[in-house]
């Protein structure tokens, strides 16, 4: 492989000086990133370690209410953190659903915030890509296209983003720390993960030289805790990227939705909301009618992007499906398959 | 299976019994040296002052090499040495030649020209595999490419001349026109399969060292010494010049019974260099120059009388193969031996594409073939109205249904009756969309026959008794992770009539006596026929010393009337007369005994009797009713083998052929970019097999057969079959869930959506 310096940063200080640098990339988990280096994918020159910076890898119950995560906390332990399970289990859900264990036990959170799209035509360094080389053009279109975009693409990019980690977290408000050469500055998930226009594919909106730090998920998020489910269709029961995916999030006065978030993985670039279809589901009581309504507002807009226009009839139908699962009370105990339609609690995952 | 089988007398005499050892469920032996990660496979060795490669993989599928960045590679700190077609040492045979029965043209540097993508197109060789890998790619290659032929429906289709390795690509029986026009009903349908990709654990790895005129490979391969003998034709040397070195397979499923391009190249940048050199394939290269199962269009017309009775069967196979070869795979054959019919045609056409080419891989064959023909199996059981089941018994072969022949033997009423006991076939609903589990779920149930040959190839083996009445065999059998160390121990001990554990196995190495192919599902039939048959010979000598010699107590006994058991030899008829193998030696002042022996199937034996593995497979799969994702939640299958050897094996060996037909149905199916010919899912993210969630409940039931034709030891086989019945049980119960009949697998979550 291409040669490369590794650098071991004590502080973040010095790891956002060396980031700043042409060609660094940070390395936390590594299971994205070693891969597309040995691909071809990305040919870093300085490869800067930030897996051992201290106090990136805590999980803390803010003043406000809210929780903040570190970045370099591991995905198995988010999932299996108390406070998590108890506040936001789809969160935990969405992270058990996704990769094998023994790829959580290396993944970080900011490394699955950050991870790049499976597309296959980004992973092969032969074929043209706007997101690796902007202006390159996309050579997805026209090939092999079961699983891209059915919302949100332009001819520039039609990559879907990889994560189940993120949908939950888009569909709670999370935010993210970003320390850079500047100071920190904090951004949303929708601005984390911009969508594809005609000039831009759509890559993480984070610069050189700048760290991701934490996740925070606000405070009030934890409302929804008791009616929050995550739910993911694959090509086989474990260990696959999601067809299409669904977080759905229900705040409950007694018989009636408060408020509800609901957010789809596998159909864009990043998980996908559409605040419309949230309000509608304000007020009303849980009703299989007013979920496909709601799910039909969501993928408002919807069109293939090559050999894949059966997702969106899928993305609506699993919108409902977590939007059910969601009424009917997140489970006591995680399912044995989380997020997966074979769960074990065989009446919260069937209209 | 009783302790003790009284077996026919063998070609070495009838003094061993098998029975002792086989026939017991032995942990595998190698199981401690595996997990422990002391069992030392092909990668992992490293002789001092090795070197290491790295292959540049064409990215175009059709068009020549016109430019390689030499000087950078060679420039780069630690390169050796970059070979491309311009400057590769001589071979002795052009690869376009193929070289012994498993031969095919390989890909070698021999040109510019580019026929595949993924196709080597140069070798780097460093000091380290991250300088080997950073030449490769500094490379940089330009092409001149040609569009490539892709789209396998848009491909001009012919008669294919051989299918397989040399099969005939035709056979029929009967008129089949007459039959089809004598019809009540003709059921005609179409199916497809796709490419698929072995996908062993372990990768294609070599790793070479010349000493002197001496070769030495460490290489996974699963045709030891034949292979040796492909390898030297390459550099024209003496074969016992060349030591091949297999110990450990991390899979092998037919496309490590062969030599590739790559390991050419590797052995000559050896002798260049004059320092060991090793090269492992990355994940990709695994879906390039070492083969794949080709994709198969098929037809399947039955006739049908009023009882549903086949009044003919016809099954017309288009396999897809590469532009410059003729392997193609044997799809139609899967229908030649198993349904009684008066008139059958089967045939192949040929279609190629810019892919590398395809080979044997687990059950090939077989496997596609069976899958198409048990799904219109149970499509013309639900016109007829009837139940699966009773569809396939009223079509039931008495005879061998290609030849005439009778079956050597064939339990396979008892395994549909066994398996459709075990799996609760009956109540079945015949409608479809009928059931449904408590959580809501699409509930259906399907059936399938499975049906493999049980052939023999040839395999010698050595068998020495030592004074302290232990023993060492010999034989460079294949352990691909199915249990040779283990089973083929195991028969051995019965040959020489000692426990297993006083027994030194040698084996997984050229220099040992011809095993044959760890192929076909018949390397325990034919090994251990050698090994067994070697065992007998050395106690037939033992009997020999012992009954001529009067201070023993078996002094006169007469040769046949001695067995042997426990490391001694008795009377027959009065076990408490005898004497152990060790007093016997030592009275005859003698180190050892030397045994040989043969595993070959006699002509007479092949040519009279029909020789095949049955089974029945039942599957009951769960569909979302809106999502379309399914999941087999269970799958039991029946399966006649003959003799098991060490049931622990043979079950896993049947369940694994099962889990793949989970693969074959659901999961597996390589896909090429149609404009430039590039596989878009050459990794394990991509390219799916079954996990363990996949796998809830598979359980496999062997039943009795006695099978006194098919070798002295009345084993068949187990290593293809349970691939075979399965795919098209899936298929079959996806449809009973659903309603919806899939003929194009894999089938996939939109294919069962309304």
């Amino acid at each position: 492989m291409t040669p490369f310096e590794f650098i071991r940063p004590a502080t973040l200080a010095e790891a956002v000086a060396a980031g700043a640098e042409p060609d660094s990339r940070y390395l936390a988990g590594g299971t994205n990133l070693l891969d597309l280096m040995k691909l071809g994918v990305a040919v870093p020159r300085r490869l800067i370690d930030i897996s051992r910076l201290p106090g990136l890898d805590r999980i803390e119950a803010q003043p406000d209410g809210g929780l903040r995560i570190g970045a370099m906390v591991r995905n198995s332990d988010l999932a299996r953190d108390p406070a998590v399970l108890r506040g936001h289990p789809a969160v935990a859900e969405a992270l058990l659903s996704g990769a094998s264990a023994q790829l959580r036990n290396a993944a970080t959170v900011g490394g699955n915030l950050l991870q790049q799209t499976r597309c296959p035509y980004f992973q092969d360094p032969a074929a043209a890509c706007n997101r690796r080389d902007p202006g390159a053009g996309c050579e997805a279109i026209g090939g092999v296209t079961r699983g891209h975009a059915v919302l949100g693409w332009t001819e520039t990019c039609i990559a879907t983003h990889a994560s189940d980690f993120c949908v939950p977290l888009a569909a709670l408000d999370a935010r993210v720390e970003i320390a850079g050469p500047g100071g920190t500055r904090e951004v949303g998930m929708a601005e984390l993960h911009p969508l594809p226009d005609e000039d831009s594919a759509g890559n993480p909106a984070i610069r050189p030289g700048e760290v991701l730090t934490a996740l925070v998920l606000p405070p009030g998020s934890d409302a929804f805790a008791g009616h929050s489910r995550y739910v993911k269709l694959r090509e086989r029961t474990s260990f696959a990227f999601a067809v299409v995916s669904a977080a759905a999030m229900l705040d409950m006065d007694g018989g009636t939705i408060r408020a509800g978030r609901l957010a789809l993985g596998g159909v864009a670039a990043r998980p996908w909301r559409v605040a419309e279809a949230e309000a509608l589901l304000a007020g009303q009581a849980p009703d299989a009618e007013l979920f496909d309504r709601v799910a039909g507002v969501l993928t408002e807009g919807a069109h293939p992007s090559g050999q894949n226009g059966f997702k969106i009839a899928l993305a609506r139908r699993i919108a409902v499906r977590a939007l059910v699962a969601a009424a009917a009370g997140t489970p006591a105990r995680m399912p044995a398959l989380p997020g997966s339609v074979f769960a074990s609690e065989g009446d919260l995952t069937h209209v | 299976m009783s302790d003790v089988i009284p077996m026919p007398v063998g070609p070495a005499g009838g003094h061993v019994r098998l029975g002792s050892n086989a026939g017991q469920s032995m942990t595998r032996r190698d199981g401690i040296a595996k997990v422990t990660g002391t069992a030392t496979y092909a990668a992992d060795n490293r002789p001092d002052r090795l070197l290491h490669a790295v292959y540049a993989s064409a990215s175009i599928a059709r068009g020549r090499v016109t430019f390689l960045d030499t000087a950078a590679a060679e420039a780069h700190p630690g390169v050796v040495m970059v070979m491309t077609p311009a400057n590769r040492p001589p071979l002795a045979i052009h690869p376009d030649e193929k070289v012994g029965m498993f031969g095919q043209k390989i890909e070698a540097l021999q040109d510019d020209g580019v026929r595949y993508a993924g196709q080597p197109i140069a070798l780097v060789v460093a000091e380290t595999l991250e300088a080997a890998a950073e030449g490769a790619r500094l490379l940089a290659p330009r092409y001149e490419a040609l569009p490539p032929r892709i789209d396998i429906d848009a491909q001009p289709r012919f008669e294919a001349e051989t299918v397989g390795f040399g099969f005939p690509a035709a056979h029929a029986v009967g008129d089949l026109e007459a039959g089809l026009a004598a019809a009540a009903r003709v059921v005609e349908r179409d199916y497809v399969t796709p490419a698929q990709y072995h996908n062993a654990l372990e990768p294609h790895a070599i790793v070479a060292e010349w000493q002197g005129d001496r070769l030495i490979i460490d290489t996974p391969n699963q045709a030891i010494v034949m292979m040796r003998g492909v390898f030297a034709a390459y550099f024209d040397m003496p074969e016992e010049n060349l030591l091949l070195r297999s110990p450990y397979l991390g899979g092998g499923f037919g496309s490590k019974a062969a030599v590739w391009g790559p390991q050419l190249l590797v052995i000559l940048a050896a002798k260049a260099l004059g320092r060991p050199v090793k090269l492992a394939l990355r994940r990709d290269q695994m879906f390039g120059p070492v083969s794949h199962r080709g994709a198969t269009r098929q037809k399947l017309r039955l006739g049908l009388d009023a009882e549903g009775r086949l009044t003919a069967l016809e099954h017309r196979a288009a396999a897809v193969g590469s532009s410059f070869e003729n392997f193609f795979e044997p799809a139609g054959r899967a229908s030649e031996n198993l349904y009684a019919t008066p008139a059958m045609a089967m045939s192949h056409e040929g279609i190629r594409i810019d892919t590398g080419t395809p080979g044997a891989m687990r059950a090939p064959g077989e496997a596609s073939g069976s899958a198409a023909l048990e799904s219109v199996m149970d499509e013309a059981a639900f016109e007829l109205g009837l139940d699966p089941l009773e569809f396939r018994l009223r079509n039931y072969a008495e005879t061998d249904p290609a030849t005439g022949n009778p079956f050597s033997s064939k339990a396979l009423r008892e395994c549909y009756a066994q398996g459709a006991a075990r799996f609760g076939w009956a109540g079945r609903p015949l409608q479809p969309r009928q059931m449904r589990d408590a959580a809501g779920l699409l509930t259906g149930w399907g059936m399938g026959t499975a049906i493999f040959p049980a052939p023999m190839f040839q395999a010698t083996a050595r068998a020495v008794l030592r004074a302290d009445g232990s023993a060492v065999v010999e034989t460079a059998a294949a352990d691909m992770g199915q249990g040779a160390w283990t089973s083929l121990a195991q028969i051995a001990a019965d040959g020489l009539g000692i426990d297993v554990s006083r027994l030194e196995f040698r084996s997984g190495s050229s220099d040992l006596p011809d095993a044959g192919v760890a192929g076909g599902s018949g390397h325990t039939a034919t090994a251990g026929s050698a090994l067994f048959n070697a065992g007998a010979d050395a106690v037939a000598k033992l009997a020999e010393l012992a009954t001529k010699d009067p201070a023993s107590p078996l002094f006169g006994a007469g040769n046949a009337a001695v067995v042997a058991r426990d490391g001694r030899l008795m009377l027959a008829d009065d076990e408490s007369r005898g004497e152990a193998y060790e007093d016997i030696l030592a009275r005859a002042g003698l180190d050892l005994i030397e045994g040989h022996g043969k595993g070959v199937r006699g002509e007479a034996e092949a040519q009279s009797r029909a020789m095949f593995s049955h089974g029945a497979v039942f599957a009951e799969v769960k569909v979302d009713p809106d999502l379309g994702q399914v999941r087999v939640s269970r799958l039991v299958g029946a399966f006649a083998a003959g003799r098991i050897i060490n049931p622990k094996l043979a079950d896993s060996q049947l369940k694994g052929g099962m889990i793949w037909g989970i693969g074959f149905a659901l999961q597996e199916e390589a896909i090429h970019d149609p404009r430039t010919g590039r596989p878009v899912n050459a990794d394990l993210a991509g390219y799916h097999v079954p996990v363990n969630a996949d796998v809830p409940h598979v359980e496999a039931i062997t039943v009795h057969e006695d099978d006194p034709f098919v070798n002295t030891l009345g084993v068949k086989g187990v290593g293809e079959i349970g691939i075979t019945g399965t795919v098209g049980a899936i298929a079959n119960a996806v449809w009973h869930a659903t309603g919806v009949r899939v003929r194009r697998f894999p089938i996939h979550p939109e294919d069962l959506i309304g």
